[in-house]
C-alpha cells in the first residue's frame, strides 16, 4: 500500500533528506519524522490554522499539503522564530498582551502573522482582524492577539528606523 | 523584597515555551516502539450488532491487533465506565462499555480498537472491520422523547426518562392563583460543544515487572481519570500513574472519562508496548461530550410594581445516550434560575432525557447560561408587558448587599443550600450601565433609526457558584537545591495556574514567582486531586497553596533559626534566605537549610524538628462561593440580511480578590467569545435519525476574530469570606450571561417590528424569517 519517495527540505535553515510515504502530510512529516512538534494539528481539514507554516515564504496549511510537495523547498516553522532562544518582537508582544492561554493555536497564529507583518508593516486594526479569520482560537477571544499584532507592527517599524 | 505578588498582572510563566513551540502536548510525546490506535465506530445512532468480522482489518500489513468487546479482559468487559456523580433522582442509569457489546446508542460509539504501526495504517484498517447491524428507531429530540415518541434510546427501557426531580421553594401554585400578572413562554436553547483546539488523546504504557500502567492523557483532571481507571481495571493505587501534559483547551468535556482511554490501556498490556490514540476532528464532533438542548416552559408571576411573586415551570434536558456525570448539568441549570433576584416561590420540574446522541456533560458555563437566558428573557418580558425600563425591573428585584449571606432556599449540586456568601448586585448592574452609557442609548438608537439602522441594547445578570468542593490539594516543597516547587492535582488548560499559583506561594515565601515552579496533573507527585473545572482552582488549589506555603515558611524559619542559633521569631525570609533580623549579614540559604532538613545518616534531628521542607494541604471549602456579573451589549442588526454586529460590550464582574487581573480579563474575554458563539453561531445539527450533520469547522461555526467586539470591563472586588485568599472563580463568568444579553439586544433592536426571540442560537436566517416582510424592505418604520 505504501509508496515512498526521497525528499530534501530545508526547515528553519537546516536541510533534511528523508524517505517518506507519499501520503504523509507535511505536518505529520514535520512533527513525527523531524520531531518538530511546535506545529500543531487542530482540525486536519484546513480550517483552524493551527498547523500554519511558511513554505518558501508563503503561509500554508501543513495538514493540507503532502510532505512530497515540499521537496526542494524551504520551510519556516514556529521553532525558527526565536533568535538565539530569545523571543522575537511578535512573540514578546504575545506574552505582553496575554495573547495565548492554552497555547495550542499559538504557533499557527504566529506564522500567519509573521507573513502578514512582513507584507503589511503598517496594518490597520481591521486588516489584522481579517487576516486572523483564518486561525481559530477558543481561549482568548482574539482581542489580545489583535492588540499584540498592532503593538508588534509598531515596534518593528521603530526598530527598523 | 516584601513585594505582594497576589493582585499583580505579572506576565505568564507558561508563555515562553508555548511561543517557541516547546510546549509538550499529548501528541508531542514520542515513546520508543509506540503503536497507534484508531477506532471503528457506529455509523448509526441506534443499532443492534449482529456480527463483526475483523479478518480483513487484521490482514492489513502493519496492523498489530484488533480488539472487540469480546477481546477485552473480563474485568473491563463485566462493567460499564463509572458513574462519576450518582444521585438518587436518577431512575435508570445507563453507561457505556469500553467497546459496544450488542447495542450502539449514538453515532461514533466505539466498536473496535485497531492498533497498528502508525495512525495511517490504523485508520485504513478501522474502515475494514465489517459490522453487520440492525438499525433501530432513535430517540432524537429530547422533548419528543418525553412527550410523544414511542422510540426508546435503549432497548431495555420503556421510556426515555433518565432522571426527574423537583425544585420547590415556598407555595408557588398559591401565588399564581392570585397573581395580577403572569408571563409565560417556552424557551429552547442549544449550546454546542467545547471545541478545544487540541483534540483528545491518550498514551498508555505498561510495565510488566511492576504490573503497573502509565497513562498520559489530555485531560482536565488526571486524578479523576485515575479513579475511573482504578475502578474499571480493579487496580490498586500504585498500579497506575496518570499524567496530564500541556493541555490545549478543555472547557469541561476534557474532564470526562472516555472509552478510548480504557482501550489504549488494554492494548498496551496485551501488546507490551506504548499505544497512542489521537482523536481527529470528526471524531471530536461525534464523540467528545457536548452540551445540547434544553426546553424551558416557564411562568413568572409579578405584581404591577414588577416585583417577582413566583416562578414555576418545567425543564426538559437532553443528556444524550448515557449519564456519566449523573444529573449535574440540569441540576446546575435548575439551581441557577433565581440568580441575583429575590424569588420566594419557585417550583421547577426537571426531566433529564435519554436520546441517541453523544452524552451531554458540562461545557463552559455548565447549564447556567440556559438558566440565565430563561430568567433574563422573563425579566425583559416583564418590562415589555408593564411598559417599564428593563434595568429598573431588574433593580427592583435584586437581593440587597445587606441580605448577605443570602439563602436562596434550594440545594446546590454540592449538597449544600444555595447560600450566596457575598456580592453587591445592584452596584454591579449600576456600574455596568454607567460604563455602557445606558442613559445615552435611547438617543443613539433614535439617531441610528433616522439613518435606517437598527441598534439594540440588552443586558443580563448572573450569579455563579464557583470554587466547588471537595478540595484541590497542593504540596509545597523546598528541595535540596533550594528551589521551590508547587505540586497540584489541578490541571491547567489555559487558565495560567503555573503563574497564578506561583504568585500565591511567592507571597507566603517572600520569593519571586519566577523562582517557583508549579507542576500540575501528575498523580505520582501528589496523592489526591480532583481537577480543573467549574471555576474552582483559584479557590481550592489557590487556598491550598497558600496554606502549604505558609506552613513551609514556618518550617524553614524554624530550621534557619536553629542554624543561626536564635528563635524563629528573630528571623525572616527574604529572596531565598532566612535572615537574622538584627543582623542581616547573618543568613542561611534555602539550599543550606533544605540540605540540613533532610538529616544525616545516624544523627538525630535537631530541636525536635520534623524532617524535610515540605507540606501538603487540602483546603476543603465548606460550600461554594458565588461570583456575579452584569453584561450590557449594544449591537446593530441589518434587517435585510439578518446579520448582527456587536458594537459595544460592557462587563461588570465580581469574582472577589483578583490574583492576576490580566489573567482574569483574559478568562472573561475568552468566555464572552464562547457566549457569542452560543448566541449567534454554534449549532450542532442532527438529522431526523440523530445523525450529526455538522461535523467540521466549515459546518459548525466557531467565533472568528471578526465576530469580536471591544470589551470594556469593570471589576468589583467583594472578597469571599469562605477562603483565606478571598477569591472566587472566574473561568465561566464571561460566558454565562453573554447569551441572554446578546439576544436581549437583538430583540431590542428589532422592537419596531415586534419580534420576539425565545431560542438560541439565532442565525441570520432565523432573524430574516422572524422579520418576515420587513426584511424584504417592504415595510420600513
Amino acid at each position: 500500500m505504501s509508496d515512498k519517495r526521497n525528499i530534501t527540505v530545508t526547515v528553519n535553515g537546516n536541510t533534511y533528506e528523508r524517505e517518506v510515504d507519499t501520503r504523509t502530510t507535511l505536518v505529520d512529516f514535520l512533527r513525527h519524522d523531524l520531531e518538530l512538534t511546535g506545529t500543531h494539528v487542530g482540525c486536519e481539514h484546513g480550517v483552524c490554522g493551527a498547523c500554519t507554516v511558511l513554505v518558501d515564504g508563503k503561509s500554508v496549511r501543513s495538514c493540507l499539503m503532502l510532505a512530497v510537495q515540499a521537496d526542494e523547498q524551504s520551510i519556516l516553522t514556529v521553532e525558527g522564530l526565536a533568535l538565539g532562544g530569545q523571543l522575537n518582537i511578535l512573540q514578546q508582544c504575545f506574552q505582553d498582551h496575554h495573547s495565548l492561554q492554552c497555547g495550542f493555536c499559538t504557533s499557527g497564529m504566529l506564522m500567519t502573522l509573521t507573513e502578514f507583518l512582513r507584507d503589511h508593516p503598517e496594518p490597520t486594526e481591521q486588516e489584522v482582524q481579517e487576516v486572523l479569520t483564518g486561525n481559530l482560537c477558543r481561549c482568548t477571544g482574539y482581542l489580545p492577539i489583535i492588540s499584540a499584532t498592532l503593538d508588534a507592527a509598531r515596534k518593528m517599524r521603530e526598530g527598523s528606523i | 523584597m516584601n513585594k505582594k505578588w497576589v493582585g499583580a498582572s505579572i506576565k505568564r510563566k507558561e508563555d515562553p515555551a508555548f511561543l517557541k513551540g516547546e510546549g509538550q502536548y499529548l501528541d508531542d510525546i514520542h515513546m520508543l516502539g509506540m503503536l497507534h490506535a484508531a477506532f471503528t465506530r457506529s455509523p448509526h445512532a441506534h443499532a443492534k450488532i449482529l456480527s463483526i468480522d475483523k479478518s480483513k482489518a487484521m490482514a492489513v500489513p502493519g496492523v498489530k491487533a484488533v480488539f472487540l468487546y469480546r477481546d477485552l479482559p473480563d474485568i473491563v468487559r463485566q462493567q460499564t465506565l463509572p458513574l462519576l456523580v450518582p444521585h438518587p433522582s436518577i431512575i435508570k442509569t445507563k453507561l457505556p462499555y469500553a467497546l459496544v457489546n450488542e447495542e450502539a446508542c449514538y453515532v461514533g460509539e466505539p466498536i473496535a480498537c485497531v492498533v497498528a504501526e502508525n495512525r495511517y495504517i490504523a485508520e485504513d484498517a478501522a474502515q475494514l472491520v465489517e459490522v453487520e447491524y440492525v438499525v433501530l428507531d432513535v430517540a432524537n429530540d429530547c422533548l419528543d422523547a418525553l412527550e410523544s415518541s414511542t422510540h426508546c434510546a435503549h432497548l431495555d427501557m420503556s421510556n426515555n426518562i433518565a432522571a426527574k426531580f423537583q425544585i420547590n421553594v415556598g407555595d408557588t401554585d398559591a401565588v399564581f392563583k392570585t397573581a395580577p400578572q403572569v408571563i409565560s413562554e417556552r424557551f429552547f436553547q442549544h449550546r454546542g460543544g467545547p471545541f478545544f483546539m487540541e483534540c483528545r488523546g491518550a498514551i498508555a504504557s505498561y510495565d510488566k515487572g511492576a504490573d503497573a500502567y502509565t497513562l498520559h492523557v489530555s485531560s482536565q483532571g488526571s486524578h479523576r481519570i485515575k479513579r475511573c481507571m482504578l475502578e474499571l481495571f480493579d487496580l490498586s493505587d500504585d498500579q497506575l500513574r496518570v499524567v496530564a501534559p500541556d493541555v490545549g483547551g478543555g472547557f469541561g468535556p476534557k474532564g470526562s472519562y472516555y472509552p478510548e482511554y480504557a482501550n489504549v490501556a488494554v492494548a498496551a498490556k496485551v501488546l507490551g508496548c506504548a499505544v497512542k490514540w489521537i482523536e481527529d476532528r470528526r471524531e471530536n464532533f461525534l464523540t467528545t461530550h457536548q452540551e445540547r438542548d434544553q426546553y424551558w416552559d416557564v411562568e413568572l408571576a409579578v405584581n404591577q410594581d414588577a416585583k417577582i411573586l413566583g416562578l414555576r415551570g418545567r425543564l426538559v434536558h437532553d443528556n444524550g445516550a448515557y449519564v456519566p456525570w449523573g444529573i449535574v448539568v440540569p441540576w446546575i441549570s435548575a439551581t441557577t434560575v433565581p440568580g441575583p433576584y429575590v424569588i420566594e416561590n419557585f417550583k421547577l420540574d426537571v426531566f433529564s432525557m435519554y436520546t441517541n446522541k453523544i452524552q451531554v456533560t458540562s461545557v463552559r458555563g455548565a447549564g447556567r447560561p440556559q438558566a440565565v437566558f430563561a430568567m433574563e428573557r422573563l425579566m425583559d418580558r416583564v418590562a415589555q408587558t408593564l411598559g417599564m425600563d428593563p434595568a429598573e425591573v431588574r433593580r427592583r428585584n435584586f437581593i440587597q448587599p445587606e441580605q448577605m449571606p443570602y439563602n436562596v432556599g434550594i440545594i446546590f449540586r454540592d449538597g449544600r443550600p444555595v447560600t450566596y456568601d457575598s456580592g453587591d448586585y445592584p452596584a454591579c448592574q449600576a456600574a455596568a450601565l454607567a460604563r455602557a452609557d445606558y442613559l445615552g442609548f435611547k438617543a443613539r438608537q433614535a439617531k441610528a433609526r433616522e439613518a435606517g439602522k437598527y441598534l439594540g441594547l440588552g443586558m443580563a445578570n448572573a450569579v455563579e457558584a464557583t470554587g466547588l468542593g471537595p478540595y484541590e490539594g497542593a504540596t509545597v516543597k523546598i528541595s535540596t537545591t533550594g528551589k521551590i516547587t508547587v505540586y497540584t492535582g489541578a490541571v491547567p488548560q489555559g487558565q495560567s495556574h503555573k503563574t497564578t499559583l506561583a504568585q500565591v506561594a511567592a507571597d507566603a515565601l517572600n520569593a519571586d514567582p519566577k523562582d517557583i515552579q508549579v507542576i500540575t496533573g501528575d498523580t505520582a507527585l501528589i496523592g489526591l486531586g480532583i481537577g480543573t473545572f467549574a471555576a474552582r482552582t483559584a479557590v481550592t488549589a489557590g487556598s491550598s497553596v497558600h496554606l502549604a506555603a505558609t506552613d513551609v515558611a514556618q518550617k524553614i524559619k524554624a530550621y534557619g533559626a536553629a542554624m543561626l542559633s536564635c528563635a524563629p521569631e528573630q528571623v525572616s525570609i527574604n529572596d531565598g534566605y532566612v535572615v537574622l533580623n538584627s543582623d542581616p549579614q547573618q543568613k542561611k540559604s534555602f539550599r543550606e537549610i533544605a540540605v540540613r532538613s533532610v538529616g544525616m545518616p545516624g544523627f538525630s534531628m535537631a530541636n525536635g524538628l520534623a524532617p524535610g521542607l515540605e507540606t501538603t494541604s487540602y483546603f476543603t471549602p465548606d460550600r461554594s462561593t458565588y461570583s456575579n456579573g452584569t453584561h450590557v451589549v449594544e449591537l446593530e442588526v441589518d434587517i435585510h440580511t439578518g446579520s448582527v454586529e456587536i458594537l459595544r460590550y460592557t462587563v461588570a464582574h465580581d469574582c472577589g480578590k483578583l490574583i492576576n487581573p490580566m489573567v482574569v480579563d483574559g478568562q472573561i474575554v475568552g468566555g464572552i467569545a464562547h457566549g457569542i458563539g452560543n448566541a449567534l453561531l454554534e449549532q450542532m445539527v442532527f438529522d431526523d435519525q440523530a445523525q450529526p450533520v455538522s461535523t467540521n469547522f466549515g459546518e459548525y461555526l466557531l467565533p472568528l476574530s471578526t465576530n469580536m467586539p471591544k470589551v470594556d470591563m469593570v471589576h468589583l472586588e467583594t472578597p469571599s469570606p469562605l477562603n483565606p485568599l478571598g477569591v472566587k472563580g472566574a473561568g465561566e463568568g464571561g460566558t454565562i450571561p453573554a447569551i441572554a444579553a446578546i439576544i436581549s439586544a437583538v430583540e431590542n433592536a428589532l422592537s419596531p417590528f415586534d419580534v420576539r426571540i425565545s431560542h438560541t442560537p439565532i442565525s441570520p436566517q432565523d432573524l430574516v424569517e422572524l422579520l418576515g416582510e420587513h426584511a424584504l424592505g417592504e415595510t420600513t418604520l
